[in-house]
């Protein structure tokens, strides 16, 4: 595999992009930050067998106009990647979205809009290559719900989005998958009390790493979330108005 | 193969702000290794760089058994370092590593054992990191022969008390340096280590073991295997009185030769976790006893040699995840001296008297003689004999560790501070003649004394 991560150097992104390296996978990464590029260019580089130094190129979800750049890079370092994992997006408590109208532009902007254009320019090139592209939705993405209306919408939005393009374009070879995680530990959560069934990151990645190897569509992780998701996508609206979940 | 894209503003993350207003818990606390919790919580960040701006203590997997990871006030800053856990360099060549302070010795051990790479010192447990390594100036097996990690590391980075990023080493801004060795944390934030990795010669440990009749015996045999061996330790009846008081097993061990090792890694074995708090009870005088008994003669050989895995050489207890749940919702405490090699064999003799007289014990005993002091200016283990035991909170336990603290003062040997939750503040001023030089070294770089921890308020007089 020679793989691009976007948002590989913090959380579940960090986890999938050193699993992989640490397979001996080739990887790029994409992110914010030059500085923590190249310290997690430096740790993959580090675990990779055979010591492959790893590339980084800025690429920032609010700046649609660097994607393409950022892609040519990518396929510049691995010499055309075959995998693209997108784990990057924007969170916020739906206190603070409803307090902030310029905060829920932002997010809806980022995790929705231009993910989807980031995602539209990756695939243009995983199509001729049978390549994979792995973008991370949420449960929260699954039914409107009280404490994620606006976060969990622009989840819904791209799961949607990533449904179609499964649809449309598996004949042809492109593997698409959708990746729900439910609650996961990490630096984005931190603060946050733990639910029941809260994940690790390690798992996580290696739950996704497996199905982008068999090429599957859909992953709920960890996987107990795919029950309790169905379970809520069957309540009726007069119980989803009561609860507060 | 680096390439850059467009430079782009970089969006101010959302999130911090946002996840504040919910973050509130009811009376959150930490705790250390014992389990006597502290009012307090503490913030995980990817990144130590901004993370730690504003803190006033660091923390790692908090594997102090006492109060050295608990902040001096429920409102304090404290930041969790275990999510900043980047390689930032590996040279294969000279075994040179650095790496963000929140690197866990698990990884490390996971990372480059099959490489042939070994840390150079490793404490009894593997759930601790790089940062806590340093802060703790922890010991192992191999202390007469390497001494302590704090002898391996080349540089540090550093966050100080006034916010400021310097770099420190044994030749540069060496005594910070010398303070932040064993320092507990206390001279400013570790952010990043640099220290030398050891070649092995293979994933195996050749151990031969001794059952050991009593202390006398004990000692006699540690000195006899010191020279002989790399690594040697014992675990010790703490509870039986009388004759075959200090009885135990003598462990002495060195990486197997590559002929010797089974040609396959070692496996890890099964890792259990004890998933509840026993009761207060289950751990009294008479299972402890019972235990020793059995621990003692399972070891039916007198002598014996074997090849064994390093995870139950090097860490026996890391096979329960959470066995600290065993002593129950009253918590424990270490208690671990240093009996100096010059007050010679009849003091370790009167320290098992005293500490079989006084009680408390449990099964829990090691023991260890230790090489030379290093250079940390709170660096635990000095030329001498090592006693490690772990006791059950009870109502007595601060009479028990004030006797001993005593006759340890009166043998010119001292505590471990890692471990430590009872010692008073003039029992370890009149243990520790270096004292005074951590603590001008400590007002030269933090004269407010801004970080601080419930370890620092306990014995050196912080504000709490």
């Amino acid at each position: 595999m020679r793989a691009v991560l976007l948002g590989g150097t913090t959380g579940i992104g960090r986890a999938i992009a050193r699993q992989l390296a640490e397979r001996g996978e080739s990887v790029f990464l994409m992110g914010l930050d030059d500085d923590d590029l190249a310290r997690s260019a430096a740790d993959l580089t580090a675990r990779h067998p055979r010591g492959e130094k790893v590339g980084y190129a800025r690429c920032n979800l609010e700046q649609p106009d660097g994607f393409a750049a950022a892609l040519d890079a990518a396929d510049a370092a691995l010499g055309d990647f075959d995998a693209v994992v997108v784990t990057a997006a924007m969170f916020a408590t739906q206190e603070a979205l409803e307090a902030d109208v310029e905060l829920t532009r932002r997010l809806v902007t980022v995790n929705y809009a231009n993910t989807v254009v980031f995602c539209e320019h990756a695939r243009k090139r995983l199509l001729p290559r049978k390549g994979r592209l792995t973008v991370f939705s949420s449960v929260a993405g699954d039914r409107g719900r009280k404490p994620v209306a606006i976060y969990g919408s622009s989840k819904g939005g791209v799961a949607v989005y990533l449904e179609a393009l499964d649809h449309k374009f598996h004949a042809a070879g492109l593997s698409v998958l959708c990746v729900k995680p439910g609650f996961v530990k990490t630096g984005m959560t931190a603060g946050l009390k733990p639910p029941p069934f809260a994940g690790e990151p390690e798992q996580v990645a290696r739950d996704v790493i497996r199905a982008m190897d068999r090429r599957q569509a859909l992953l709920y992780t960890p996987g107990i979330w795919r029950l309790v998701m169905m379970v809520i996508r069957m309540l009726p609206r007069f119980v989803m108005r009561k609860i507060g979940f | 193969m680096t390439a850059h894209a467009t430079p782009v503003a970089e969006p101010a993350p959302p999130r911090a702000e946002a996840l504040a207003a919910t973050a509130a818990t009811p009376a959150p606390t930490l705790s250390g290794w014992g389990r006597l919790p502290a009012p307090g919580r503490e913030i995980f960040s990817e990144s130590l760089e901004s993370a730690t701006r504003g803190a006033v203590l660091s923390r790692g997997l908090a594997r102090s058994y006492g109060d050295a990871s608990l902040p001096a006030h429920a409102a304090d800053k404290v930041v969790n370092a275990t999510m900043a856990n980047r390689v930032l360099a590996f040279d294969e060549a000279t075994g040179v590593i650095r790496v963000e302070a929140g690197v866990s010795l698990v990884e490390l051990n996971r990372l480059f054992m099959p490489r042939g790479f070994f840390t150079p010192v490793t404490p009894g447990t593997k759930f601790v990191t790089v940062g806590g390594m340093v802060a703790s100036d922890v010991h192992g097996k191999n202390h007469h022969v390497e001494g302590c990690f704090g002898a391996h590391v080349r540089s540090l980075r550093m966050r100080l008390a006034d916010d400021s990023v310097v770099t420190c080493g044994p030749d540069e801004n060496a005594d910070l340096f010398d303070a932040t060795v064993g320092g507990m944390g206390l001279l400013g934030h570790i952010l990043e280590v640099e220290f030398t990795l050891h070649r092995i010669p293979s994933q195996w440990v050749w151990m031969e073991s001794e059952r050991v009749p009593d202390i006398d015996a004990f000692l006699a045999a540690l000195a006899k295997s010191a020279p002989q061996w790399p690594m040697t330790m014992g675990w010790i009846d703490c509870l039986t009185r009388g004759r075959s008081m200090g009885r135990g097993i003598l462990m002495a061990g060195r990486w197997a030769t590559a002929e010797e090792a089974p040609p396959t890694p070692p496996r890890l074995g099964p890792q259990i976790t004890l998933p509840f708090e026993l009761p207060n009870w289950v751990l009294n005088p008479v299972t402890a006893s019972l235990f020793n008994t059995a621990y003692y003669w399972r070891h039916l050989r007198q002598h014996a040699k074997q090849v064994v895995s390093p995870e139950p050489f090097f860490y026996p207890l890391d096979a329960v995840l959470h066995w600290n749940r065993g002593y129950g919702p009253r918590g424990f405490t270490q208690y671990q001296c240093v009996v100096p090699r010059a007050a010679g064999a009849p003091a370790v003799r009167e320290f098992m008297e005293l500490l079989t007289r006084l009680g408390g014990a449990s099964p829990l005993c090691v023991i260890k003689d230790c090489g030379d002091e290093g250079r940390g200016m709170l660096s635990f283990p000095l030329s001498g004999m090592s006693i490690a035991v772990d006791m059950a909170v009870s109502p007595d336990v601060q009479n028990i560790v004030d006797k001993l603290n005593e006759f340890i003062i009166a043998a010119g040997g001292r505590i471990y501070l890692t471990k430590d939750r009872f010692t008073r503040p003039e029992h370890f001023r009149a243990m520790e003649p270096r004292l005074d030089r951590f603590l001008a070294t400590r007002e030269k770089y933090d004269p407010q004394r801004r970080l601080r921890s419930a370890l620092s308020v306990r014995l050196f007089g912080d504000r709490a």
